[in-house]
């Protein structure tokens, strides 16, 4: 059973990604909602998560320092992370590979692109 | 002349834009939404199209270009849109409408950057505003042509544009996107 983070400043997407995730037959335990990276690092802290699923572009703490502060931890260093987000360039999936992303994913997504992708992680 | 890193006239890069904004667009509307719509004749404003009443989702631009992008619709249109993103239907605009409005924008023109920016260079981008109300006017208050491509839904139009133009700062400073330039709202 999985417990799953996911951190978007959008609610919809938030909600396309739990149905994503329900549709996979995913197995679930808990899904934590943020809405960007530094609520993202308080529920971390506070419960057990062994899936993250980030947007890049967010208010406050964006994906990538998120990322950059999450792989700091020796606790989270292996912790799964899907990027999720519209930023499709070249230079900018390199850079969320390179601060530790496990996988990145591109809005506008097909649930299948997800399946497949945490396949792959998971 | 202006000329990009690749060679692209501003006219181009005019152009270009319009053929993003299609291509983006219907691929939002496709893969998110399940949704075909259909773009109508591009056209040139000096100021924002937007609807007299409705709901507006504004997204700002900057890196060595800098501009805006916005998508402007009915609310009977938003609710469509939402009730499609989500599975649930809409029939007044609330948080969620508002909400799913704002990540379709973002996507739209979060990915037409992306295919610009081989071309213009890297661009940051805001995250997005939205409007919803009667009687408002947005307009950039600089004086810039907006490329407008209408969409039509089921008889209800729906336009995505966009103005972008060199950045006079570019190199001198590092930009970031907050609200689109000098922004002037009439609610």
């Amino acid at each position: 059973m999985l417990d799953v983070l996911i951190v978007d400043d959008s609610a919809a997407i938030r909600k396309i990604l739990q149905r994503v995730l329900r549709q996979a037959e995913i197995p679930l335990a808990a899904v934590y909602e943020a809405g960007d990276g530094a609520e993202a690092l308080e529920i971390l802290k506070n419960q057990k998560v062994s899936l993250v699923l980030s947007d890049i572009n967010m208010p406050n703490m964006d994906g990538l320092e998120f990322l950059t502060r999450l792989r700091a931890e020796q606790a989270w260093a292996k912790l799964p992370v899907l990027m999720v987000s519209t930023e499709g360039s070249h230079a900018k999936v390199l850079e969320a590979v390179e601060r530790g992303a496990s996988g990145y994913v591109r809005k506008p997504f097909t649930a299948e692109q997800i399946k497949e992708k945490l396949a792959g992680l998971l | 002349m202006i000329t990009t890193e690749t060679g692209w006239t501003e006219a181009q890069v005019q152009s270009e834009l319009a053929e993003a904004i299609k291509a983006c667009t219907r691929e939002v509307f496709g893969t998110m939404l399940n949704l075909e719509l259909a773009p109508g004749d591009t056209f040139v404003e000096s100021s924002e199209a937007a609807p007299a009443s409705g709901v507006v989702s504004i997204i700002g631009l900057a890196g060595a270009w800098v501009g805006s992008g916005s998508l402007s619709c009915s609310a009977r249109f938003a609710c469509q849109m939402a009730s499609h993103l989500l599975l649930t239907e809409y029939e007044a605009v609330d948080e969620d409408v508002l909400d799913a409005v704002a990540e379709v924008t973002n996507m739209i023109i979060g990915n037409v950057k992306t295919g610009l920016e081989n071309h213009l260079g890297a661009m940051g981008l805001s995250t997005p505003t939205v409007i919803y109300g009667r009687n408002f006017q947005t307009r950039g208050a600089r004086n810039q042509e907006w490329t407008v491509v209408p969409f039509l839904l089921d008889n209800e139009r729906m336009c995505v544009q966009m103005c972008i133009a060199p950045n006079p700062d570019a190199g001198q400073r590092a930009m970031r996107p907050g609200f689109p330039i000098p922004h002037v709202l009439n609610i």
